[in-house]
């Protein structure tokens, strides 16, 4: 009889252990399956399709595309005036709401990292807005800030100061879409920033106090350069999401006055849903992914050169 | 005279003084959201007359209108049900994935990993014109299916995967192993160990996730155009007159009705959902 049993119980586990990576391999890809299936749909080919689309022309009525070539792309680089005031439009909005939003969330994270009787309810009051929809949000700013009528204002005839138009004035509109913009976000930088704060050791600033360093030499000398790996992150995604602004615009100026406020986001989001000029909505869209890029880039070449 | 100034009372005036400074920087992040309720009870006429922030008459009648106006339960339970149905989602779909680059191997990984981090380099504005045309061609325009299945696969639900991967490799391997000695499979070592282990991480998954969701504008604003299949953010600015203008009463007490018990929440919750941002921050 001899006994088999053990024979071919070894040869099954070899058997199994041979297919035990593959085994893993299959499973893992079930796993991932989901996602990748996804990526693929509502990613990898809308990419694709996007490029193609801004090389054509649509006609709405016969729902037919003809391939133009880059006409697209010249048509908002060099004919369409209405491109390049968009794109100062976005840049504008980006200087006045990245610097601001970076120091007002420094500067909060400094007095909000520490430990103290009320620390948690401020850090809480600074990020309420973060939770709060950003339709909510601009509606209440817009409200407040209605012409004569408007809170805003009627706060500054108080002290004689008789405010602006604030929406419907071009400059204007800029500024307080950019003021309604930091408040309702720079919660979310505040948090990094403490994060980072509070990571940074005590015997760094112990020691330069024993040396007799002052408060802004403590911060210059030893916790701006600390927090720089942080300050870099918190400028990247800041500055992306200035170009992304959409909702506060939709929803407070709607692009104007005058065309005052009309950010990039909304130029393509006009172009593509209101007008349905897809080819060129398309070539807008990746001009925009461009910018994005290269502001990207350019930040991450700064820091590395910096450090 | 030197005592007067010493170090301790020094620390006290420079405490006061930043507390002092905090609040004034915290009036327009506080005030905008208790004007808004106040003037949700104001009557038409008085909400722009009188700068008061206690309404000269509580106007409840605003909060029955806001119902009657427009299908204002409808939106709202519609936001409610696509949110709740994005995070679940999102958790299965993040927590396999996640789980999948973590711990097993296989070929194809890194190169999985590489593909969904190169998507979240790419704004979704790029991708969302065809987008619409791809719901367009499944006849899924003005429903709800677009509103759930971008979340899920776009950046977002990228930014959840990771976030699970992170956690999942954190996890001590011993007691998975363990598990496959006791003759689990993967899929119940997911399901029964890695899980149950990664509840966090899933709490601030779900955090994010649910909000996300709730705010969400554009999508809704581009893929959705009848009345009761509007989500609230679309629904808020959507009372006005017959002339467009809106009557503002109106919305400001949709829209307290929309933030409150998101507001809320946050209140009775705040630690764990702002730590929840911090960790999708820094990763995201």
């Amino acid at each position: 009889m001899g006994n088999p049993a053990p024979s071919t119980a070894a040869r099954a586990r070899r058997a199994s252990w041979l297919t035990l990576k593959a085994r893993e391999a299959m499973e893992a890809w079930l796993f991932v399956s989901p996602t990748v299936a996804g990526f693929l749909i509502f990613f990898a080919g809308p990419l694709v399709a996007v490029v193609w689309y801004s090389l054509t022309e649509w006609n709405l009525l016969t729902q037919q595309m003809k391939y133009v070539g880059l006409a697209n792309f010249r048509d908002a680089l060099f004919e369409n005036p209405d491109f390049w005031h968009v794109v100062r439009n976005s840049a504008v909005f980006a200087v006045g709401l990245v610097p601001f939003n970076m120091m007002l969330a420094l500067t909060l994270a400094l007095g909000l990292s520490g430990r103290f009787p009320g620390v948690i309810f401020f850090r809480t009051v600074f990020f309420a807005p973060v939770v709060t929809s950003a339709a909510a949000w601009a509606i209440v700013w817009k409200f407040l800030l209605q012409g004569e009528s408007g809170f805003v204002n009627q706060l500054l005839a108080t002290v004689g100061i008789a405010g602006p138009n604030w929406l419907r004035e071009p400059d204007w509109a800029m500024a307080a879409v950019i003021f309604t913009r930091v408040i309702k976000m720079v919660g979310l930088n505040m948090i990094l920033y403490i994060a980072a704060l509070q990571a940074i050791p005590r015997d760094y600033e112990e020691a330069a106090r024993l040396e007799g360093a002052t408060n802004w030499q403590v911060f210059r000398w030893i916790t701006w350069p600390l927090l720089g790996p942080t300050t870099l992150v918190i400028m990247v995604i800041t500055t992306i999401g200035s170009f992304k602004v959409f909702d506060h615009i939709y929803l407070m100026t709607g692009g104007g006055p005058e065309n005052g406020t009309l950010v990039l986001a909304f130029y393509i989001y006009e172009q593509g849903f209101k007008f349905f000029n897809v080819g060129y909505a398309s070539a807008l869209a990746l001009i925009m992914f461009a910018i994005v890029m290269v502001l990207t880039v350019v930040q991450l070449a700064i820091r590395r050169r910096d450090t | 005279m030197i005592g007067r100034f010493g170090p301790k009372r020094l620390r006290i005036v420079s405490r006061v003084c930043w507390t002092i400074g905090l609040s004034v920087a915290a009036i327009p992040f506080v005030f905008p959201l208790l004007w808004m309720v106040s003037s949700g009870f104001k009557s038409a006429a008085e909400i722009f007359g009188s700068p008061s922030i206690v309404p000269r008459e509580w106007r409840w009648l605003n909060f029955v209108e806001v119902f009657t106006y427009q299908p204002f339960a409808q939106q709202y339970f519609n936001s409610l049900y696509i949110s709740v149905s994005v995070t679940a989602i999102t958790l299965v779909v993040a927590s396999l994935a996640g789980y999948a680059l973590a711990r097993l191997r296989f070929a194809g990984s890194s190169l999985v990993g590489l593909f969904l981090v190169s998507a979240l380099m790419v704004p979704e504005e790029v991708t969302i014109i065809p987008n619409f045309f791809l719901m367009k061609r499944f006849g899924l325009i003005d429903s709800h299916l677009p509103l759930i299945l971008l979340p899920v696969f776009g950046p977002h639900g990228i930014v959840a995967t990771f976030l699970m991967r992170q956690y999942f490799l954190a996890l001590p391997k011993e007691v998975e192993e363990a598990g496959r000695m006791d003759g689990l499979s993967t899929f119940g070592i997911w399901w029964r160990i890695a899980i149950p282990l990664s509840r966090p991480a899933l709490a601030a998954v779900a955090i994010i996730t649910f909000l996300h969701s709730w705010n969400q504008f554009l999508e809704p604003l581009i893929f959705v155009s009848s009345l009761d299949k509007f989500t609230l953010p679309l629904a808020l600015s959507n009372f006005t007159d017959p002339y467009g203008a809106p009557l503002w009463h109106l919305q400001l007490a949709a829209t307290s009705l929309s933030v409150i018990p998101i507001l809320v929440v946050y209140l009775i919750a705040q630690r764990q959902i702002i730590e929840s941002f911090a960790l999708s921050g820094v990763k995201g």
